[in-house]
């Protein structure tokens, strides 16, 4: 399971990654969602996984970490508030420089 | 209520960010002006209580919700911490003096995006948690990014993009080398993390180097470290004058950051771990320092170079980081300070000249004299004096302490050229830039701008900061005792 997890991870980040580096930021923008949905299951894992285990003391005799849980919402709400915010940038950008080319030039 | 305190520079600017969105005050540019120097005082007033309280008591923690430590998120106000809160809340204090003379006016929303910002810089100089680190950072982040492109422009528009995409970026190494953390170490509590570095299954050493260097990219890509450091010259020339003052101690932050990660946590004492970082800083830090010299002397405008001497002094600082003694942070602390204050200064007679000049602006060509040549002009030689590093100001006393803290032979060798350099160079382009605005002028000025009263003491205060450092800053003994970190 982890190993299937890790290139899961894996795969998403170097997507993201390739996306990021593009001139365009219409793809730039994908890249960095990309890159966040990796990030989040990464820290997911970072908390050891666990099958069938309930984030609370009690319910399961196998428990799972609830801190990575914690972290992960957070890490959501900001990446998706910053997402908003990049792509409205993008927008701007485009109206303002006349092109959607990350550094404003047309070659 | 004492034992609050400490959460106070935090709350403040949060409740005055909410606050100035709501009716009675939204809208309304004079209550917003009374509400936000309301704040600033109350702000100076907690740091300064709070520096006190450091002073005479152990660090205090404040756990949040009363969760027990390392569960619970912590709070930490030391010495350290205590004077970054006063350097923070001094600069906004000046910076919001400066912004009453119009500033505020060329766009909606600037006071409150100021307080989250104050929020954001206070709460990372605060936060004992390398996550709530994290939160922080993004909130003066996304505080930042709307500040910066505050009243428009395609200049800003463009720096602004790069600036965002950059720090996103960033965020998500932040996340990465945190959840690496985690996994090793099982805990983020910075003071547990520092006591567990030394103790970490043989297995887990290079995982967790590889997320500690995760870390030092994230804040070398803040502190502007050599081959990320790109975007600074450009966001902070095009941004808006009180915005590129106020950004000043940005670059601090992730300074700060390194001290507290880097120095705290993978310290001396971490085994196998300990110092990971000096590696590759005592390089980029020296190349930070020459990339910066190179083009503070190629500079066009004033606003450019005072932002490439920010790139200076973020590679004069993190030269103190690398030598890694308690001297180099003492020295470290005073250059900070002192490097905060006069840029942002310097950025805020940058502004002024600006508008002064009509269509120059402030770049160095032969143009129509300013209004006030002898007020601006006083003004900028007295902030070239602290920012070159001539006696008596407190810029003389920073790369004094600079140069004695790199002591032994093999050390100095790195250290001394490139900061000696740095202030030649200063000294080349600030003569050059001050003949030219002032000097060479030809014709008859053709506005009527004046320097607004609350812009120039805004000045006077930042530019009084100099010599107030020298005469209290009491050498690198008053400053070796926040060096224990």
């Amino acid at each position: 399971m982890e190993t299937i997890y890790a290139i899961c991870v894996g795969i998403i980040t170097a997507g993201g990654v390739f996306l990021v580096l593009r001139a365009y930021t219409f793809a730039v923008v994908l890249g960095l969602t990309l890159l966040s949905y990796a990030v989040n299951l990464f820290l997911f894992a970072s908390g050891r996984l666990v099958i069938n285990g309930a984030a609370i003391l009690g319910e399961s005799d196998v428990y799972a970490d609830p801190l990575p849980q914690a972290l992960v919402l957070t890490a959501i709400v900001i990446g998706f508030a910053m997402t908003a915010f990049a792509l409205i940038l993008a927008l701007r950008a485009r109206a303002d420089l006349g092109n959607d080319q990350v550094d404003g030039d047309k070659d | 209520m004492l034992q609050h305190l400490i959460f106070f520079p935090v709350l403040l600017p949060l409740l005055a960010g909410i606050f100035l969105l709501l009716p009675p005050l939204h809208g309304h540019v004079k209550r917003q002006r009374v509400a936000v120097l309301v704040v600033n005082i109350l702000l100076l007033v907690s740091a300064v209580l709070l520096l006190q309280q450091s002073i005479h008591h152990e660090p205090q923690m404040y756990m949040m919700g009363d969760w027990q430590a390392p569960f619970g998120i912590a709070l930490v106000n030391d010495k350290l911490a205590a004077i970054m809160l006063l350097l923070s809340a001094v600069l906004g204090f000046a910076v919001h003096l400066y912004v009453f003379g119009g500033d505020d006016q060329r766009g909606p929303f600037f006071h409150p995006l100021f307080m989250f910002q104050l929020m954001g810089i206070n709460g990372a100089f605060l936060t004992g948690d390398a996550f709530n680190l994290f939160v922080f950072f993004e909130i003066l982040l996304i505080a930042s990014y709307s500040l910066l492109i505050h009243g428009g422009g395609k200049q800003r528009t463009q720096a602004a993009v790069h600036y965002v995409l950059l720090n996103l970026v960033g965020s998500v190494f932040f996340l990465f080398g945190l959840g690496i953390i985690y996994a090793t170490f099982g805990t983020l509590n910075m003071a547990d993390m520092a006591y567990k570095a030394a103790h970490l299954n043989a297995d887990d050493i290079a995982l967790a180097k590889a997320g500690g260097l995760l870390l030092l990219v994230v804040f070398g890509l803040k502190a502007a470290l050599l081959p990320l450091h790109f975007w600074l010259p450009r966001t902070y020339a095009h941004t808006s004058t009180p915005v590129a003052a106020l950004f000043a101690i940005m670059t601090k932050v992730g300074i700060y950051s390194l001290w507290r990660m880097h120095t705290a946590v993978f310290g001396d004492h971490a085994g196998e771990l300990a110092n990971i970082a000096v590696f590759w800083l005592w390089p980029l830090a020296v190349a930070t320092l020459i990339a910066g010299i190179i083009a503070l002397l190629a500079s066009q405008t004033l606003k450019m170079l005072a932002a490439n001497l920010v790139v200076i002094s973020a590679g004069s600082l993190l030269l103190t980081v690398a030598l890694n003694s308690p001297q180099a942070t003492a020295a470290g602390l005073y250059y900070l300070i002192h490097s905060t204050l006069m840029s942002a200064a310097l950025f805020l007679i940058a502004g002024m000249v600006q508008e002064q000049r009509g269509q120059a602006q402030d770049r160095f060509v032969r143009s129509r004299p300013v209004n006030q040549p002898a007020l601006l002009g006083g003004f900028f030689f007295v902030a070239a004096l602290a920012l070159i590093g001539m006696p008596p100001l407190s810029g003389f006393v920073g790369k004094i302490l600079l140069l004695q803290a790199a002591g032994d032979a093999a050390d100095a060798v790195w250290v001394w050229p490139p900061v000696l350099i740095s202030g030649l160079a200063a000294i080349i382009i600030f003569s050059r830039a001050g003949t030219t605005l002032f000097w060479r002028v030809q014709g008859a000025s053709q506005n009527q701008v004046l320097a607004h009263p609350l812009q120039i003491a805004a000045t006077v205060l930042l530019l009084l900061m100099s010599p107030a450092l020298v005469i209290w800053g009491g050498g690198s003994d008053r400053f070796l005792f926040v060096s224990r970190l």
